[in-house]
């Protein structure tokens, strides 16, 4: 009897189901909700931010802030593109120099001038004319160095790009798989800005002659390959040096347990690229009023403030303090390697290409 | 009138017709939006450049060098995986048939576990056993992860039930006394078994090799998680050229590649099936098998034995043992904590979520799967009827991630805008339960004998009547299991759901991924926890379909 039922029920449920499916839009389970004062924040994995510096936001605006990460960088920006006449959110967060173009060209934006926008220092805005997105911080990849192995080993850590391809440094780098993360794309950027179209395969393959290791995201790389870090140490991770940002020096810091009192890594400053991100308004999104709102509150000293011991980037805001361990333990590189968004287009998909055949198959 | 004027009998087969054609349009309706629809919308959004179809574009993406890498790895570890599994399988496809022993149907179920396990769930339990830190990284310091044999040996783990259960099956009711017959005539044990038993067998064998075939074929959560980035197959690379590079008409071509490839494998698994339709002298499995005699079978049921232990039984046991690795069973605590960091709900909702969507794809598939069974059961299907029955296998072989890339393209306006809607997961889900429930119900339905429904049709019953007084009281049991292994499968797909389900929705495969790629050990222990649950929730639901299952010719 029992399993009559189910039958019965099951065939009519699927039915039901079907029937009801073509006209079932007004169903959703939480996308944007129009009629409530949500706004909807689509982002990667990293975005992070005090709750009370949000709740503080939520009460002055009347929104609620709803936020859906959505896997790395290069993720989040390829789906957000992908389903942008129908997106899932209203403000998109965490499209970086290295991916812009490609956001821009297909649309994702809509312009919108942040209140808050002129304390914002001008090298930055790399959208200035139209303001489809607004930049919210910067951070410079670079190479780190594990100081207890250079140490015990009697060796100096390298500092520029042509050291990591001498002997002394062999087996010893790993890197992220340029074509699926932010940092890994980022240090191959850096390598093709300091040695042009011409140069950098040939600084690849002899990278590759001298062993670097490459994985497929930074989580990867940093906490189970690369022996200075913390999450390294506990994994019995062999390589002293990785491709990671100027600001993990200090998060090993503020993170240690116990903590330790000067940073265990170090930063290889003459291999550093700048990335910087940017936000933007989804061009169909439901509420633009609470995604401008929120634009408006991401460059606010306050949450500019909060930011940095969350993400471990640097505020773009001009008088934007930076707490001391990063002043201490990582400041920002004096002259890292950049690169013409423009440029960054035009050639950006060649070089993975390009890179991916030679250093992966 | 017409009708008064034409003979009984055609016009009984128009009848026929009509209500096969009433029976196939819902299926036929669901496929063509749900499938055909999506699959053609990513792939045109890839290949159609300002209205114009750039076809030119196949040979300059299979023109480069790296992409025919992909394609060579792809049929090179599918083949040596396919013939690694039939090594280690086939020998126990012999055991379950012939031999008796205790505990035979619990280990048979054992067997068919790994089957019906999320691809996610596979990969975690390999990389805890052969990664770093893993169970032979301890003992010996080996690690195999992002080697190849990582993958063959998923790929063994997950395809194992397939051997024993198609070839296994049949070997069963195979009559024993036929070859000892061709013995006693005086041909050696050998050419006895050549001449008799193989040409029996071998349609099953290149049955169950052939569905192998397919599955690693199109691999996706074992490569992911395993091969690390040099490794991948056309599925992975798919969804890298998608997710990661954003370059949709390399994509695009690989999709065609592979619905090529994957037509072609199911044409010939469907002239396999075919042949193993003929007739063979049957008789029932439980006369044919008996105590091993002698050293050589026992050493044969011993060695069986002890390949299930280490290569099905080990890595599960790991997973297990990994997820309990911390005191006070805290990685399962933590699955109810909010940790902020990888969802914005607590990561046992996932358990919630996936049993939901589970449910509702079961639904779909036992109606839309049922429906065309039906229609496909008939005697007098046609040609036409018979192509939509391998065109129903298709969504097993075709790129799920093209598939969801597919749903969040394509149905996201009106009348069709399910994008923000939760049907979409199960939608997903089911298509590729489909398949599992017709190949279920399609040799139960078939074998009801055509007479009887005639006769109640004759008696004046309604058509509803005659199904629901002739065929439902034969084909429950068999709707039971193929509504069993429509809930597993859903409850474990991955390449698909992993892009439509939404951040705070995740299903449990999604979850595990997710929290894979996060560093810490915290994350870690969580993940093993999940995919313990799973397993679980899997194995559960496959021991109560051993029960109720009785007939074993089912292809699956």
């Amino acid at each position: 009897m029992h399993t009559k039922t189910f039958v019965a029920v099951a065939v009519g449920l699927g039915l039901v189901t079907l029937s009801a499916c073509g006209s079932s839009n007004d169903s959703t389970t939480g996308s944007s909700a129009k009629s409530s004062k949500t706004v909807t924040l689509v982002s990667h994995d990293s975005w992070a931010v005090s709750k009370s510096v949000l709740a503080a936001f939520e009460k002055e605006s009347g929104y609620q802030v709803k936020v859906l990460k959505d896997g790395d960088a290069g993720q989040a920006v390829n789906k957000a593109i992908l389903t942008k006449d129908n997106p899932q959110g209203d403000v998109f967060f965490g499209v970086d120099n290295t991916l812009l173009s490609r956001a821009l060209d297909n649309g994702l934006f809509q312009p919108y001038e942040a209140k808050g926008l002129d304390q914002v220092d001008a090298q930055y805005q790399l959208d200035a004319g139209k303001h489809r997105v607004t930049p919210i911080d910067y951070g410079d990849i670079c190479v780190n160095y594990d100081k207890k192995y250079f140490a015990d080993h009697k060796l100096a850590p390298p500092t520029s790009f042509d050291d990591l391809v001498k002997p002394a440094y062999k087996d010893l780098l790993v890197t992220e798989n340029a074509a699926t993360s932010s940092p890994g794309l980022g240090f191959l950027l850096g390598t093709a800005a300091q040695y042009g179209d011409e140069g950098w395969e040939a600084y690849w393959k002899k990278l590759k002659a001298n062993g670097v290791k490459v994985v497929d995201g930074w989580e990867q790389a940093y906490n189970e390959e690369f022996s200075g870090s913390a999450g390294g140490k506990k994994a019995k991770a062999d390589r002293p040096l990785v491709v990671s940002y100027a600001s993990s020096p200090p998060a090993e810091v503020i993170y240690g347990d116990p903590k330790p009192t000067t940073a265990p890594t170090g930063v290889a400053t003459g291999t550093c690229f700048r990335q910087i991100e940017f936000a933007g308004l989804l061009s169909n999104a439901g509420d633009t009023a609470g995604g401008k709102a929120l634009i408006d509150f991401l460059v606010t000293k306050k949450f500019q403030e909060d930011m940095p011991l969350n993400m471990f980037v640097y505020p773009v805001l001009k008088g934007a303090a930076v707490p001391a361990e990063f002043t201490q333990y990582g400041p920002a590189a004096k002259d890292p390697e950049t690169m013409d968004p423009a440029k960054i287009a035009a050639d950006r998909d060649q070089w993975v290409k390009s890179w991916t055949s030679l250093v992966l198959k | 009138m017409d009708l008064a004027r034409t003979e009984v009998a055609p016009g009984r087969r128009r009848a026929g017709n009509a209500a096969r054609l009433g029976l196939l349009a819902l299926p036929v309706a669901f496929f063509g939006v749900f499938f055909a629809y999506p699959v053609a919308a990513i792939v045109a959004r890839g290949l159609k450049v300002d209205g114009v179809w750039r076809l030119g574009r196949i040979a300059d993406v299979l023109g480069q060098s790296d992409i025919r890498h992909v394609l060579w790895f792809t049929t090179w570890q599918a083949l040596a995986s396919t013939v690694l599994t039939l090594l280690l399988a086939l020998p126990a496809a012999y055991a379950f048939a012939r031999f008796a022993f205790p505990g035979k149907q619990v280990l048979r179920a054992v067997v068919t576990v790994p089957f019906v396990l999320p691809t996610v769930v596979v990969g975690t339990a390999f990389l805890a056993l052969l990664g770093r830190g893993g169970l032979l990284d301890e003992l010996w310091g080996v690690r195999l992860d992002s080697t190849v044999w990582a993958i063959l040996l998923a790929h063994v783990f997950f395809n194992y039930a397939v051997v024993v259960r198609t070839v296994g099956g049949l070997w069963a009711q195979l009559d024993p006394r036929q070859e000892e017959a061709a013995r006693m005539l005086g041909a050696s044990r050998l050419r006895a078994w050549r001449t008799v038993t193989l040409p029996a067998l071998a349609p099953a064998v290149a049955a169950a090799a052939l569905m192998v075939f397919l599955f690693t074929f199109t691999s996706f959560g074992v490569v992911q998680i395993l091969g690390g980035p040099t490794f991948s197959t056309l599925e992975v690379e798919i969804y890298r050229q998608t997710s990661e590079i954003f370059d949709l008409s390399t994509a695009a071509v690989l999709t065609l590649v592979q619905f090529a490839a994957v037509g072609a494998i199911l044409a010939v698994y469907a002239q396999a099936v075919r042949r193993r339709e003929t007739a063979l002298r049957l008789v029932d499995a439980s006369v044919t098998a008996r105590r091993p005699r002698g050293a050589g079978q026992w050493a044969l049921l011993a060695g069986v034995l002890a390949t299930i232990a280490v290569l099905l039984v080990l890595p599960l046991a790991v997973l297990v043992q990994r997820s309990l690795d911390a005191p006070d069973f805290a990685y399962y605590r933590a699955l109810t904590s909010e940790d902020g960091g990888t969802f914005l709900v607590p990561p046992i909702d996932a358990i919630g979520n996936s049993l939901q969507y589970a449910l509702a794809a079961t639904a779909i598939a036992v109606a839309i799967g049922g429906l065309a069974a039906a229609a496909l059961a008939r005697r007098d299907a046609g040609r036409l009827v018979r192509g939509f029955d391998a065109l129903l296998m298709l969504p097993l072989g075709v790129s799920a991630v093209t598939v969801g890339f597919g749903f969040l393209i394509a149905l996201d306006e009106p009348p069709l805008d399910l994008r923000s809607t939760w049907i979409l997961v199960p939608l997903a889900q089911a298509l590729v339960g489909v398949p599992f429930v017709v190949r279920t119900m399609l040799p139960v339905l078939r074998a009801v004998d055509g007479r009887l429904r005639e006769a109640a049709a004759v008696l004046g019953a309604s058509p509803w009547r005659v199904w629901r007084e002739v065929d439902l009281p034969m084909v429950r049991r068999a709707l039971l299991v193929a509504a069993g292994f429509a809930f597993a499968v859903s409850l474990g797909e991955f390449g698909a759901t992993v892009f439509i389900a939404r951040p705070d929705n995740p299903t449990l495969p999604v979850a595990v991924a997710r929290l894979l790629g996060r560093a810490g050990e915290l994350n870690y222990g969580q993940a093993m926890a999940l995919s313990t649950i799973l397993m679980v929730v899997c194995a559960v639901a496959l021991l109560v379909l051993e029960r109720l299952r009785t007939d074993r010719t089912g292809e699956f």
